[in-house]
């Protein structure tokens, strides 16, 4: 289950091994069909099936029973329920809030964090050393930094009454997790400022990596920088803008720690509950782990649906991934 | 090739369906008489004076048990980590206590976890057992056997600040009318403060406004629970309490997300004139700047000079039913809930004991007592007697009905009766 629901940092490829392909490295392997790549994928596979497919059957096991805290400690046998949590849970208004909220704060938050990080690695290319170490410094701090501790410091810079921002600005009292879409706003500039670098040094090898000489062939060309960029930039990098993309989307859809902690486990009378935080609520607080778990399996359908779904519009504009 | 791999996706199929979902594995109790007792205890705020008294009924149970070990954990009082504790310590026997300190309300889930020992027996022949009133065993019943031992009480009163109530020519409120002017005043005269601290998710300040309008949390039909948060009496109460989360007393913006834990930080430091807290508050609020300028009356009800009934809080000792040591358990409870060391837990800790012998000593010796005893004396009330008051707490029910309506994203009548369809559910093993 834990699979799931935390938002794991580690699963996200370091920027090295993200590299765009230049189109002469492919070779022509003819057409027979040669089993070399199945073995290939064999050690990974060993890993990664009973890794990912073994707490992904359990979360489905799990999501098909009644299973609370008397069957997981009183030795109360869990009864198989059939679709029952997955009708309470599409019957219940709330789940319906909550996933039309977590939808419009991943996908603001995607937006987002790919406008910073995207407008800071241009940035990167611009400047000089000094500067471009600092900034590089600065991101991967921020990088670096704990969601946990991250999320504290940022409340306690927007305490109510004690946090310094409202000091400087005159304003103690007022409340910034009183409004629900404030509040929103807040944690999503924390889950920014968290995954911009990413995106950033992914896209700053990225464009460090084009070729000087085809630049400069455009530019002879006579194509103006916006040609450049949208017609040579874009199309070369868009292997890396993918994967960043996907990344993005399942980490924001996914995101735990910035609004358990910054809200309280979900804001005032529930109003900040994000897809995630629900169904630890359910699970974890209410003992109900197997609604928790039909939370669980639906967000990662609606994860693969969209992954999916990207992945084919690409390949239908003609781009190979 | 294709039938080989076929073949083992079928095995590891075949073997991964032979696998439920983890269930606790189950380990019978035994007594052995040697060994490690392990016993987890609140770590309140102030927890050198509690330890202490603890170290020394650990002497004393030593001293007839020189075999054994005691090894006290402290864990989390806050609700969400200390469930997460306590489920950790039912799903996991190996690595759970003997010995636990739990709220009162948290023993119905617990017993339905199947995490405490049934210790009705071991109560009986205890000879300190005479000395506890029937009412606060009560509550430590489920279907007539006793699994917890109550070890002290903490009753809800409201504590003033007689500094600024002196300055402004204001008298102690003897009803909720009075309350309500009081706090106005206050903020009034004194803008940087609240004229009463409150707060949304502060369940068992705002539970007494209820009660005192008439109103229940649910009501028992049949030996069936209903919920009756949503008739006239309640949502009366509702309102009461959510009045007070105005600009003029305690403003939505700052008192709806404040916990219990916040309105005492509040009244400690000095920026609330009033505040409804435990008698267990006391040492944290003479630790604060409200130190010597403060004093208890009883919270009021809605009649002039009447009290708002208030939630029976406290604490129990109780004996896990995974336990390797259950008689040794059972006699470190017993010392530790017996009337030498709630003498010493009073004097360490303002916690009030729940042997009537002990209780009447300490009310003799301390007068800042009255109030609480004045209190509990006119009547105390208690949640629903049913685990489904663990479902309940912890989908934060009641906060959630008191934010909506302080908030303004529902009337009262909205937010009392979506807390009805819950509450009911909940009873109802939904």
């Amino acid at each position: 289950m834990t699979a799931t629901t935390t938002p794991a940092r580690a699963d996200r490829p370091t920027p090295a091994s993200v590299r765009p392909r230049g189109g002469a490295s492919k070779t022509k392997t003819g057409r027979r069909r040669s089993w070399m790549p199945f073995w290939l994928l064999l050690p990974s596979a060993v890993i990664l099936i009973p890794l990912f497919g073994y707490p992904l059957y359990q979360l489905g096991l799990l999501s098909f029973l009644k299973f609370g805290q008397p069957q997981a400690s009183a030795g109360e046998v869990a009864e198989f329920v059939g679709f029952d949590n997955y009708s309470t849970l599409l019957g219940d208004d709330q789940f319906w809030d909550v996933l039309f909220q977590t939808v419009v704060f991943a996908a603001a938050c995607v937006v987002a964090t790919l406008a910073v990080g995207a407008a800071l690695a241009v940035l990167l290319t611009r400047i000089g050393k000094w500067p471009r170490l600092l900034l590089l410094f600065a991101a991967l701090g921020a990088w670096a930094a704990p969601a946990m501790t991250g999320s504290t410091v940022w409340m306690f810079l927007f305490d109510t009454n004690l946090g310094l921002v409202n000091e400087v600005l005159g304003m103690q009292g007022h409340n910034w997790f009183y409004d629900k879409w404030s509040a929103f706003a807040l944690v999503g500039v924390v889950v920014v400022w968290h995954s911009f670098p990413f995106v950033m040094i992914s896209l700053y090898a990225g464009i460090e990596s084009i070729p000087v000489s085809v630049l400069e062939a455009a530019r002879l060309d006579g194509a103006s920088t916006w040609t450049v960029f949208r017609h040579v930039m874009l199309p070369m990098l868009r292997p890396i803008l993918t994967i960043v993309v996907i990344q993005s989307i399942i980490w924001d859809f996914k995101v735990f720690t910035q609004i358990y902690v910054m809200t309280g486990g979900g804001g005032i009378a529930g109003q900040n509950l994000v897809l995630n935080v629900y169904a630890y609520q359910k699970a974890f607080a209410s003992s109900d782990y197997s609604l928790g778990a039909a939370i669980g399996v639906l967000m990662t359908l609606i994860l693969l649906a969209v992954t999916i779904f990207y992945i084919r519009a690409l390949r239908r504009s003609g781009e190979e991934l | 090739m294709k039938i080989r791999s076929l073949a083992a996706v079928a095995v590891a199929g075949i073997a991964l369906a032979a696998c439920a979902p983890g269930t606790a594995s189950k380990t019978k109790s035994a007594d052995d008489q040697t060994g490690t007792l392990k016993v987890w205890l609140y770590d309140e705020a102030n927890r050198a004076p509690k330890e202490k008294v603890v170290n020394a009924a650990v002497a004393d149970f030593k001293a007839a048990h020189p075999k054994v070990n005691v090894e006290v954990g402290y864990i989390p009082t806050d609700a969400g980590p200390r469930a997460e504790k306590m489920k950790g310590a039912f799903n996991d026997p190996n690595s759970a206590p003997d010995v636990v300190e739990f709220g009162n309300t948290d023993l119905f889930g617990y017993v339905q976890a199947g995490g405490l020992a049934d210790i009705s027996g071991d109560l009986a022949t205890w000879s300190e057992a005479g000395d506890l009133p029937k009412d606060l065993k009560d509550t430590t019943l489920v279907d007539g056997k006793t699994y917890g031992l109550p070890w002290w009480l903490g009753l809800r009163s409201l504590y003033y600040r007689t500094d600024v109530f002196t300055e402004l020519g204001l008298k102690a409120p003897t009803s909720y009318a009075e309350l309500v002017e009081a706090a106005k005043k206050v903020r009034q005269a004194k803008p940087d403060m609240l004229g009463i601290a409150v707060g949304g998710k502060y369940t068992f300040g705002g539970l007494p406004f209820l009660w005192a309008n008439g109103g229940e949390i649910a009501t028992q039909q049949g030996g069936k629970y209903a919920a009756a948060i949503d008739s006239p009496q309640s949502q009366a109460g509702v309102k009461a309490y959510t009045d007070l989360f105005a600009k003029d007393i305690c403003p939505p913006q700052q008192c709806a997300d404040l916990t219990g834990g916040k309105t005492v930080e509040a009244f400690a430091a000095g920026t609330a004139g009033m505040a409804i807290l435990p008698n267990s508050s006391r040492s944290a609020v003479e630790a604060g700047t409200a130190k010597g300028k403060y004093a208890v009356v009883p919270l009021p009800g809605t009649a002039p000079g009447s009290i708002a009934p208030a939630f029976s809080g406290g604490n129990d000792l109780g004996v896990m039913k995974s336990s390797q040591h259950r008689s040794l358990a059972v006699d470190f409870m017993k010392i530790l809930g017996g009337k030498k060391y709630q003498l010493q837990m009073f004097d360490a800790m303002g916690n009030l004991p729940t042997l009537a012998s002990a209780r009447g000593d300490v009310v003799a010796k301390d007068p800042w007592l009255k109030p609480f005893i004045d209190t509990l004396n006119a009547g105390t009330k208690f949640v629903p007697k049913d685990a489904a008051w663990a479902k309940i707490d912890s989908q934060s029910v009641v906060p959630t009905m008191f934010q909506k309506v302080i908030t303004g994203k529902s009337d009262v009548s909205g937010a009392t009766g979506e807390a009805k369809t819950v509450i009911d559910n909940a009873f109802a093993g939904k």
